[in-house]
């Protein structure tokens, strides 16, 4: 069991997290409200505490995989603020060499998976790690992200059901922002509550608040540790707020203006802020990491056309010449 | 050399690259405890445990995910869907996934992920469990597809397929289960994913085939010899990339050029190889080029409507003599 520490440097260092991740959300909303971002953008402004609570305690070697909204866990995965920055500019130094944008950012070097643009389909990818960490006998853990609008989906179902089957070292983290997209989450679940869905897997669930960092780190915590001595998946179900639309510029029609006012009072970084004197300064260095990587990312040139067929294939079939038999 | 039946061939396959790489994990509805729905994995269970040689529940989207992210995380997987007809439920996995995790990741990602399915035309097996959709996979970048129409392909090609670095389809034919052919016995043994065969050399007419109509091809040509017709039989073994120059080679050497295929004819491999006859072969064609196919239909169930579905030896063989009545002066 781990025991969680609120002593300060741990709070410093998931405050930290949390104001990269809404530094980075700010810059790249900015970027696309002055058109120099191009495509689509998710940002996960309200939803910090999730990614910080739950990746601090994940190992480098751990892999994550996560969804369109899914800056945040990478950067507290140990993605690079630069080369993402990058690859939502369309560079050829960002993470994709500019051929996948926001919602597929990748780092086998830091565990992550991927990011991804189809709802749900990073959890069965994330099982693929916890196979693979349960047979490299490396202690190792794969969590999935992903939004309560996955769990209407076939994968979500499927992939509680074979981890449970074979006790994989695998957490299944559902961020509930309460919307799907455009319509709130009663539209979408029968279940009172996502954490509802563990009890006929026969797997241990927790329903945290997720605007509390703490509180996710705990049950993250927990649920790592029973992965790793091979007690097999765990599911929570994080409860935050998308202060954001959908997508940058969801005119949001769906929602009152008052129920998000309500709810950035509730800014998990504020409450946070409370235990951490430096709060202040690091929001600021964070600001300027941001800054920072927009400048650097803005001096890359752009994807150059003639990559356009790079790495389709890790192994192009060379023009082989067809055979007459002997 | 040995005589073996085109399962076994494959069963050779999967034992050999277990026993070579441990990195090789097989998932699957009943690959493990019960050997294998048509016996392929026959015996592998009780040879390499059940880590390896892993039962799955009948989840292919969710069981080709796991073998999408344990290639990702270094593995090895071969994932057994059991019908062809069963694609369809890992489609986005595969398509949206696999296919595309190397370009989307500027290659810091490979998945070198192996996918076995078993196409069950020809077998009374009913509009759900015989389809040929191999052109949906081959108009997917990023995916790599094979089909052995022997014995000695089924194992060559499964065997390059679990050594390649990217994902490969590799279809296997019920319809040829049973059938005996030579393997090499070399631990080695592998058919260079890309290249085709010619299977007959001719200098009259090429009959294009693969997978499931190798027979019917060979057959055809039997058939054409005896009217004097010197055909030459080339099949495709992989089905993307297509081996354009063998293709075009032989259309270079006959003039002439008719496919034999399982799959219905719109937007099919077929279609892509009358395109490469139409373009870059097209100074050669000294005939219209001709694709025997099925009716744009589901495959009915009943032997009789079955039979009149398929195209026969003999509908290749007319296919082919027509080409040669309409050859320009």
């Amino acid at each position: 069991m781990t025991v969680t520490t609120r002593a300060p440097d741990t709070a410093q260092r998931l405050y930290r997290t949390m104001a990269r991740i809404r530094q980075f959300e700010i810059a790249a909303s900015k970027l696309m409200a002055t058109g120099k971002l191009p495509g689509t953008l998710h940002v996960s402004i309200g939803q910090e505490a999730v990614a910080a609570g739950v990746c601090d305690v994940l190992r480098r070697a751990d892999h994550i995989t996560t969804t369109h909204r899914g800056h945040g866990h990478c950067l507290a995965k140990g993605g690079e603020p630069k080369a993402m920055m990058a690859e939502l500019l369309g560079r050829a130094s960002g993470y994709c060499g500019g051929r996948s944008g926001s919602m597929h950012i990748a780092d086998p070097s830091a565990g992550i998976l991927g990011a991804n643009a189809i709802v749900g389909a990073g959890i069965p990818i994330a099982l693929g790690g916890a196979f693979a960490a349960a047979r490299q006998g490396r202690n190792g853990v794969a969590v999935a992200f992903f939004g309560e609008g996955a769990v209407a989906q076939g994968v979500f179902h499927e992939s509680l059901n074979l981890a449970a089957l074979w006790q994989l070292p695998m957490v299944f983290v559902c961020e509930n922002n309460r919307y799907v997209e455009l319509t709130p989450v009663s539209m979408h679940l029968a279940a009172k509550h996502v954490a509802d869905h563990a009890a006929p897997y026969g797997i241990p669930s927790a329903r945290v608040d997720g605007n509390d960092v703490f509180a996710v780190r705990d049950a993250a915590g927990e649920a790592v540790e029973r992965a790793r001595q091979g007690g097999g998946p765990t599911l929570l179900e994080c409860e935050t707020y998308r202060w954001h639309g959908h997508f940058e510029g969801d005119p949001q029609r769906y929602r009152d203006a008052a129920e998000v006012a309500e709810w950035k009072a509730a800014d998990p970084l504020k409450r946070l802020a409370e235990s951490v004197e430096t709060a202040t300064a690091i929001d600021g260095e964070a600001r300027k990491e941001m800054a920072d990587a927009v400048a650097a990312a803005e001096a890359e040139p752009l994807a150059a056309a003639d990559s356009v067929t790079a790495h389709v294939y890790r192994r192009p079939v060379r023009p082989v010449r067809g055979g007459v038999p002997e | 050399m040995s005589t073996v039946k085109y399962w076994q061939a494959v069963n050779s396959a999967l034992h050999e690259e277990l026993e070579r790489d441990e990195n090789v994990h097989l998932f699957g509805e009943d690959v493990g405890a019960p050997g294998g729905p048509f016996a392929a994995t026959r015996g592998l269970r009780e040879r390499f445990g059940e880590w390896r040689v892993r039962d799955t529940p009948i989840s292919e989207s969710t069981f080709t995910g796991m073998a999408v992210g344990a290639a990702m995380a270094g593995l090895r997987p071969v994932a057994e869907v059991m019908y062809f007809d069963f694609i369809t439920l890992a489609m986005d996995q595969l398509v949206n996934q696999a296919a595309k995790m190397s370009y989307m990741s500027d290659g810091a990602f490979a998945v070198p992920l192996t996918i076995r399915t078993l196409c069950g035309g020809h077998r009374g097996s009913g509009p759900q469990h015989s389809q040929s959709l191999e052109g949906w996979l081959a108009a997917v970048p990023g995916l790599k597809v094979v089909w052995g129409g022997t014995p000695s392909d089924a194992k060559g090609l499964l065997k390059a397929a679990i050594r390649d670095d990217d994902p490969v389809v590799v279809i296997e034919s019920l319809s040829l289960w049973t059938r005996r052919g030579d393997v090499p016995d070399d631990a080695d043994h592998t058919v260079p994913i890309g290249a085709g065969l010619i299977r007959r050399p001719g200098t009259d007419v090429t009959l294009v085939c693969w997978g499931d109509t190798v027979p019917a091809a060979l057959d055809a040509a039997e058939a054409l010899a005896e009217r004097g017709v010197d055909a030459e039989v080339l099949d495709l073994r992989t089905l993307s990339p297509l081996d354009e120059a063998l293709i075009l080679r032989s259309l270079h050497k006959t003039g002439r050029i008719v496919v034999v295929q399982d799959a219905q004819g719109p937007c099919s491999v077929g279609s892509e190889v009358v395109r490469i006859a139409a373009t870059d072969g097209f100074a050669d064609l000294r005939a219209p080029a001709a694709q025997v196919r099925p009716p744009f239909a589901p495959v009915p169930f009943a032997p009789d409507l079955e039979r009149a579905y398929y195209p026969q030896a003999a509908d290749a063989v007319a296919a082919a003599l027509d080409t040669i009545e309409r050859t320009r002066a």
